[in-house]
């Protein structure tokens, strides 16, 4: 591969815009990361199970690591990085937070933009429901507990 | 908040992780070039040539010849030293082994280049399973190793022979546990910079003991360890498989140092389940001998552990048979024992030291031996052990090891009435005669953790890790610096060891930055492992504050006019005890730096200190009960309930404790029915993706129910005993005998882990019985 065969892709990332040359088969999670420098995002699997790259596509959850950059152009794209306002946290992040629902953290962006995601659309799931999404995503170190606890707490505040 | 011992902070690691500022190895690769490692696809062989195009920049064996192979060692007689060339030098011996490293501009160009290189392998027999490697005549896994057994360890006490034949009932079993990967989310990997003004190499690595890696990288590559550095940025778990060396990392720093420039290295998931370290893969025959009142007698085991191709450092392939063989007897008082446990090479990734090391598969052994004789005596699993469990301490095993105070018998109690047996076998029998399978299964288990270096000399390791180490220092402003050895990379030592100091020193935990996972600004340690860093680094963290607080005490006994003993530190002042006397922490801290000149005689200037704490060891203990639905059918297990009963001494943040239960348990489910590396015959493995390799998610894992006692015994000197591995230790066991317990009626005994569905349907339909 060489230059030649790059493309130019214009990306609209958390509000911002990325002009990008990109080998079109370059996924979207390594043009984040390493063109974009949005790092918060991460890669687990790099085959779309573990869903650590989830970030949101026009506020659709989505593996980025199963779709390429050139595919992205005009979609808006929202990142881990984009969740908190300021130094004030999302009310997902805040959850997290109380509820030790993260040990090491790799998995965490995911599940963040995951349920972020969701309870965009879907503001007050029951528990089954809450389930069924939330296993969309691996996380090793917390068995999912404090995850569905975070998750279900932040629904409520997020519903005020 | 006083004390912040007990209190479930939240922890002060989150909000970077929380908002993408965590820096893990992947995410420090800019400027770097990045390497591919070119690997075997061969299990067995003699490499014939490995040529690489012109534009290829590829270096192998034969360009790192300088470079020691791995030689970890046991100075023990049982034991035969295996090495490992960090890049495959003349054979190949497991598919995945590295056999050369192309270094390129980017991942993509690195992919590229290494599937030029071409290696030619011939092949010769190889050995996948333990049981047919030790076979008269099987081909030899290392040249000089004929029979392939690297270690061979026995230990029987008197009598065994005797107790066996005057037993009134006998149990006799064979188990297998098959092969799982810890798989860490985040995968292996390193950036090696060269500096050439410094001549130092700097080694930024997702490892969980950076020190140990900084020893073995200046040995093997022959260079002071003073020019290497190692960082470890966040990791993103690691569960053992990041404690023993990664041969990879060993390149990478050679590479960077040979081409004086940053180069670095991120496993993939394919990679990681091919060729870093695999874990368990063992085959039990267990033998025990009971009186007429079900109780346990005798042991008499043989335990055979597949080690893979090679050694791992610095443990040596001799941890999981030899910790085994000691800790076999869990928590149940016999003294009758006889065991040979035996580790051997085959033409496998090399294991390394998983999440609870062999006790998973001793406690599912030992468990299962229960349940089979409860069976045989047509009692109640928990009134066997009852009967048999150990309750007077201090206990000393059958192989010697001496158990503190804990609560066996307690967490057993706790643990029926927590679960409802009685109600539960009602509901049992009611779905049973609707052609439902329900099943209970209880595990109890001890888990020894915090064990310095006493316990690892007991192994004979040439390394021998077990101390940690804590230089504290408070600074002018009043704020805490502690600088460890140990490696967290998830648990929360941050916090934890932050309520720990600031208890101590009357100082709040967020004014309390503790420094870790980088070898030029901590003392030698020995890393995050065998849930050891709360009670060791935190004993460390213990004694130094108490240094540190009998110091501050000191110049606030001079400035209040007081003696030393009659000053209490607490809440960011000293007072003298019954007065309104008293000074400012902070105004002490200064003054120690400032004014030193008003400090007595004697007393050095400044507030730096430190301790080192290195103890025999504490025993944690729990009973874990799960309750299960068997689909005779499908071969589908639910997990409907799973509790947890735990002690593990004093809690220091029980938020992060119970972090900890859950994931370990999680872990255990995980063995017990999912995960499972695969062979086939020729040594190519078949579990390359998650899509093949299946970790739980959400819908796997039922709620966990935690529950607490807490014996405070003196063996640490925190109160607080390890409890890192219990999950992952207890749950396989509590899940195998559920399962069993509800497929009892069709006569199936599960003998083999994971209990798939493929191999539970195999069970029903082998056994006589038809399902209702």
């Amino acid at each position: 591969m060489s230059e030649r065969t790059k493309a130019e892709v214009t990306l609209a990332v958390n509000g911002r815009s990325y002009r990008v040359r990109v080998e079109p088969r370059r996924t979207l999670a390594d043009t984040l990361r390493d063109d974009c420098g949005l790092t918060g995002t991460h890669l687990g699997c790099e085959h779309g199970v573990c869903g650590a790259c989830t970030i949101l596509a026009d506020g659709q959850p989505v593996r980025s690591c199963l779709m390429f950059a050139v595919q992205c152009e005009g979609m808006d794209l929202r990142t881990v990085e984009d969740l908190a306002d300021g130094d004030r946290l999302h009310p997902i992040q805040e959850a997290f937070w109380e509820n030790h629902g993260l040990q090491c953290g790799f998995c965490t962006p995911g599940f963040l933009m995951l349920a972020a995601g969701y309870l965009e659309q879907n503001p007050d799931p029951d528990d089954d429901e809450l389930r069924a999404v939330l296993s969309s995503n691996l996380c090793r170190c917390t068995g999912y507990q404090n995850i569905l606890k975070s998750v279900r707490q932040a629904a409520e505040v997020m519903r005020g | 908040m006083i004390p912040w011992i007990g209190q479930p902070l939240p922890r002060f690691e989150d909000p970077p992780l929380l908002t993408g500022e965590g820096r893990f190895v992947a995410d420090l690769t800019r400027g770097a070039s990045f390497l591919r490692f070119v690997r075997s696809p061969v299990a067995h062989g003699r490499i014939v040539a490995i040529e690489a195009p012109e534009q290829v920049t590829a270096f192998t064996a034969k360009d790192l010849r300088d470079v020691r192979p791995i030689r970890p060692l046991l100075h023990r007689p049982d034991f035969h030293p295996i090495e490992q060339p960090v890049l495959a030098s003349g054979k190949v011996r497991f598919v995945g082994e590295p056999v050369a490293v192309v270094v390129a501009g980017s991942p993509e160009e690195a992919e590229d280049a290494a599937e030029q290189v071409f290696v030619d392998i011939e092949p010769e027999d190889r050995v996948i399973s333990a049981p047919e490697a030790i076979r008269r005549g099987a081909p030899a896994v290392h040249d000089h190793l004929e029979g392939n057994v690297v270690v061979d360890a026995r230990f029987e006490t008197e009598r065994v022979d005797e107790v066996f034949s005057g037993a009134a009932v006998v149990v006799d079993f064979d188990l297998r546990n098959r092969r799982q990967n810890a798989l860490p989310l985040e995968a292996r990997g390193s950036i090696a910079a060269y500096d050439p003004r410094s001549g130092r190499t700097t080694l930024t690595a997702s490892v969980q003991s950076p020190h140990v890696v900084r020893t073995v990288l200046a040995d093997l590559l022959g260079m002071p360890e003073s020019d290497l550095r190692v960082v470890v940025p966040d990791v993103g778990g690691a569960f053992g498989q990041k404690f023993c060396l990664a041969p990879e990392d060993v390149v990478t720093a050679w590479v960077a140092r040979r081409l004086r420039t940053t180069v670095s290295w991120v496993e993939d998931r394919r990679e990681n389940l091919i060729s870093s370290f695999h874990s368990r893969d063992h085959h039990y025959r267990v033998r025990g001998a009971f009186d007429a009142d079900a109780r346990l007698l005798a042991v008499d085991a043989d335990l055979l552990c597949n080690i893979g191709a090679y050694s791992c450092y610095p443990v040596t392939c001799g941890v999981e048979p030899l910790m085994a063989l000691a800790e076999f007897p869990g928590p149940y008082d016999f003294r009758t024992y006889r065991v040979r446990s035996r580790g051997v090479t085959t033409n496998t990734c090399p294991m390394a030291p998983y999440r609870g090391v062999s006790r998973p598969v001793i406690t599912l052994a030992m468990e299962r031996l229960m349940d089979l004789a409860a069976v045989r005596f047509d009692i109640e699993p928990a009134e066997i052990r009852r009967r048999n469990l150990i309750s007077e301490f201090p206990y000393a095993s059958a192989t010697g090891l001496v158990y503190d105070e804990g609560s066996y018998v307690e967490s057993l109690d706790r643990a029926v009435e927590a679960i409802g047996l009685e109600d539960f076998r009602d509901c049992q029998a009611a779905a049973r005669s609707e052609g439902r399978y329900l099943g209970i299964g209880f595990s109890v288990f001890s888990e020894r953790t915090g064990y310095g270096t006493s316990a690892f000399a007991a192994r004979s390791m040439d390394v021998t890790p077990g101390y940690e180490t804590v230089d504290l220092a408070m600074d002018p402003s009043g704020n805490v610096e502690a600088r460890l050895g140990a490696s967290p990379h998830g648990q929360g030592l941050e916090t934890t060891l932050a309520q720990l100091i600031g208890d101590r020193l009357g100082v709040e935990p967020a004014r309390v930055r503790i420094v870790h996972g980088d070898t030029d600004r901590t003392p030698y340690g020995w890393g995050t492992f065998a849930s050891r860093s709360l009670v060791i680094a935190g004993g460390a963290a213990r004694l130094a504050s108490d240094r540190l607080a009998a110091k501050l005490a000191a110049i606030a006994s001079a400035e209040l006019e007081a003696a030393p003993e009659d000053i209490v530190i607490r809440a960011g002042r000293a007072t003298v005890a019954g007065t309104d006397a008293g000074i400012e922490v902070a105004d002490l801290a200064r003054l120690a730096y400032h004014s030193s000149h008003r400090l007595a005689a004697g007393m050095d200037p400044g507030l730096t200190v430190t301790a080192s704490y290195d103890p025999a060891g504490t025993f944690s203990n729990a009973c874990h009960v799960a309750t299960v639905e068997v689909d005779p059918e499908t071969g589908g297990v639910r997990v409907d309930r799973f509790v947890v009963v735990e002690d593990a001494g004093r809690l220091i943040n029980p938020m992060i404790v119970d972090g900890q239960l859950h994931g370990g348990v999680t872990q255990g489910i995980a063995g017990a029915l999912y995960e499972e590396i695969r062979y086939d015959g020729e040594g190519n493995i078949l579990t390359t993706s998650l899509m093949d390799f299946l970790p739980p998610t959400l819908a796997e894992v039922p709620t966990i129910e935690v529950h607490h006692l807490e014996t405070i015994s003196d063996a640490t000197i925190t109160g607080a005993k390890g409890l890192g591995e219990g999950g992952t230790i207890g749950a396989p066991a509590a899940i195998i005998n559920a399962v069993s317990d509800a497929l009892r009626p069709l006569g199936v005994e599960v003998a083999e882990v994971p209990a798939t569905p493929s191999r539970l349907r195999r069970l029903v339909s082998e056994s006589e019985r038809i399902p209702a």
